[in-house]
């Protein structure tokens, strides 16, 4: 878009000179903590600048072994939760949100209002139940109690989201395939589902990046090293500071954010557009 | 918000809508009329019923066994005493009547009060000022949208907090760039008068979600109010006050009480930055943060049932408040 004739040349300097410092200001800790992963710990704090005076590895090297089990192990179990949570919030979210949105029955509207009310609840008025009854079935150190939820269409923002979508879809297609001779099951596979493709990629991105920072849920439920997700991983280093010292904290650190980052440079569009319609973070 | 008014749209149109393609259905059987007159709209659409629940038996399940089941089970284990080893005793209101004579109980009330006054606003400020610095034709738009947002979703995670930990220490970045203007402070962590501030504005840091949500709002205001205004001579400043807030008050609304509501139930943060006590002396000790050390590090989950549905009714009363007080400031067009 052209800048709007009212805008003087320098106005449009002077608000890029503004813009460039506030982000660089925002972005600054990033970038000091990616220089500091490559810089021997000793040096860390003394330096704030962004040219490190002597360049290692050793930070990587130490903080992948430093819990005991490799560092790949942590970031596998996160990435198997972060898959199984996906799969489970595409499969349960988007039944629920066809019915909800296609599907003529008499407690559909109630169901829906029902579903969008479990947004506003917080978390902590259901994890002491949640936590007495998954300890009572013995899945304390087991995935179940993170990715079973999944499975049961508890995430309510992306069943808000799909319906919303859904409604946008016109009915001319599903009466046509009702024509055809297609019930339910076959319009929700063959004629909805892929039309829903850009609902289906937001829930699959917030699905994942909310899991894989998910804190609360594995510190819960999960107390055995070997099944630590990353986020938990990066706690007990923290725990041990003074032994695994600042560098290695960066380093693995920085490393629990290259996934995310990854999806923010490749799916900008989607998260982009899933804020703007939803409001989730 | 533009969803909001869309979905009550879309909903209210749904029943005559859905009629169609039942009737279509039934009658090409019959191979007759559709059939009008007797059936009332919901009876004829009973066979749908069925389908239906085999679609939502996921999420009904899911409602009962960990939604619903477990929301009337906290409120019920707020009236007890339960350790997790012996049977819940019933004590009445036992646990709200400790919760009123509990100092930690109150300082983390104190603590998240602090918190979500002090760093919504601020996040909001932020996220209003620059979606409207960015709006109109800047080049590179996208290219700070993301910069922005990019805090957003990197702030809840654990790495960050570590992070948060160095910058604010005692030979953080923080007191680095203080001590050029001859300030000198120590770890930010340790004194109970600064340790909250490094978690405001890890908050604040976060502004780029709302704003991502400020600037599709801002695209919905016509250019022509903008145009005319011109015409009659109004300035800079007065469009913005007398055209651009005013329209943009639903979103305001809609990003203030999303934030304020995630705001109140902020935990990871405080729990990784104080080391899991919200120390120094309870100064970041966040209310769901205390709910967890009540409930799983001394198993006292009656209390702590009981603290999370005081949260609960807090949030509600602070949404209705919002909503109340609307009225008078959100400008919802033609009335």
């Amino acid at each position: 878009m052209a800048a709007s004739p009212t805008t003087s040349v320098p106005r449009q300097v002077t608000r890029h000179v503004v813009l460039v410092v506030f982000v660089l200001l925002m972005i600054y800790p990033l970038l000091w903590m990616v220089v500091s992963s490559f810089k021997p710990s000793n040096l860390i704090l003394s330096q704030t600048g962004l040219f490190p005076s002597e360049v290692t590895l050793e930070n990587y090297a130490d903080g992948w072994d430093a819990l005991g089990s490799p560092f790949s192990l942590f970031l596998g179990n996160s990435l198997l939760i972060g898959v199984g949570s996906v799969l489970g919030n595409l499969f349960s979210c988007s039944l629920t949100a066809y019915a909800l949105a296609r599907l003529n029955f008499r407690m559909s509207k109630v169901y829906l209002a029902l579903t969008l009310m479990t947004i506003m609840l917080p978390f902590h008025v259901l994890v002491i139940p949640q936590y007495i009854l998954f300890a009572d079935l013995g899945w304390i150190n087991t995935y179940i109690p993170l990715l079973l939820p999944k499975f049961l269409a508890t995430d309510a923002v992306f069943i808000f989201l799909m319906v919303q979508f859904i409604r946008s879809l016109p009915r001319e297609l599903d009466q046509a395939a009702m024509i055809d001779g297609a019930g339910p099951f076959r319009i929700f596979w063959s004629v909805i589902l892929p039309l829903m493709q850009p609902a289906l990629i937001t829930t699959t991105i917030f699905t994942f990046i909310w899991t894989w920072n998910d804190y609360f849920g594995p510190l819960l439920y999960l107390t055995r090293t070997e099944l630590y997700t990353v986020p938990v991983a990066l706690k007990s280093l923290v725990d041990t500071e003074t032994q695994s010292g600042i560098g290695t904290m960066f380093a693995m650190s920085l490393l629990s954010l290259v996934p995310i980052v990854l999806f923010f440079i490749f799916a900008q569009r989607y998260i982009i557009k899933g804020i703007a319609t939803t409001g989730i973070k | 918000m533009m969803t909001l008014t869309s979905s009550k749209d879309t909903g209210r149109r749904d029943p005559g809508a859905t009629g169609a393609p039942g009737a279509a259905g039934s009658s090409g059987a019959a191979g007759g009329k559709p059939p009008r007159g007797r059936t009332k709209p919901s009876g004829g659409t009973r066979g749908q019923g069925l389908v239906a629940h085999i679609f939502l038996l996921p999420w009904m399940i899911g409602m009962v066994g960990v939604t619903a089941g477990p929301l009337v089970a906290s409120l019920v284990l707020a009236f007890t005493d339960y350790d997790l080893l012996s049977t819940p005793q019933f004590i009445g209101l036992d646990n709200f009547v400790r919760m009123a004579g509990d100092e930690r109980f109150w300082a983390a009330v104190r603590v998240t009060l602090v918190y979500v006054l002090v760093s919504v606003p601020l996040q909001l400020g932020f996220a209003l000022f620059l979606a409207v610095v960015l709006d109109k034709g800047l080049r590179g738009l996208s290219l700070y949208r993301s910069a922005f947002y990019l805090p957003s979703l990197l702030g809840g995670s654990v790495a960050i907090a570590i992070l948060w930990r160095q910058i604010f220490g005692e030979n953080g970045l923080v007191n680095h760039v203080l001590g050029w203007f001859g300030i000198e402070l120590g770890s930010w962590l340790q004194d109970p008068s600064l340790a909250l501030s490094t978690l405001v504005v890890l908050n604040v840091w976060t502004f780029g979600s709302p704003m991502v949500i400020f600037l599709a709002g801002l695209r919905q205001i016509p250019e022509e109010l903008y145009e005319a205004s011109m015409i009659d001579g109004a300035g800079r400043v007065r469009r913005f006050w007398s055209i651009t807030i005013p329209l943009l008050t639903p979103i305001i609304f809609l990003n203030l009480i999303l934030q304020m509501i995630s705001a109140f139930q902020a935990f990871t943060q405080a729990h990784v930055v104080s080391g899991g006590s919200g120390g120094p002396l309870d100064s970041t000790l966040f209310y769901t943060l205390y709910i967890y050390q009540r409930g799983f590090v001394n198993f006292d989950m009656g209390y702590a049932s009981a603290m999370a549905w005081v949260l609960l009714l807090v949030i509600a009363a602070a949404t209705a408040a919002n909503f109340i007080v609307s009225r008078r400031w959100v400008y919802y067009g033609d009335e």
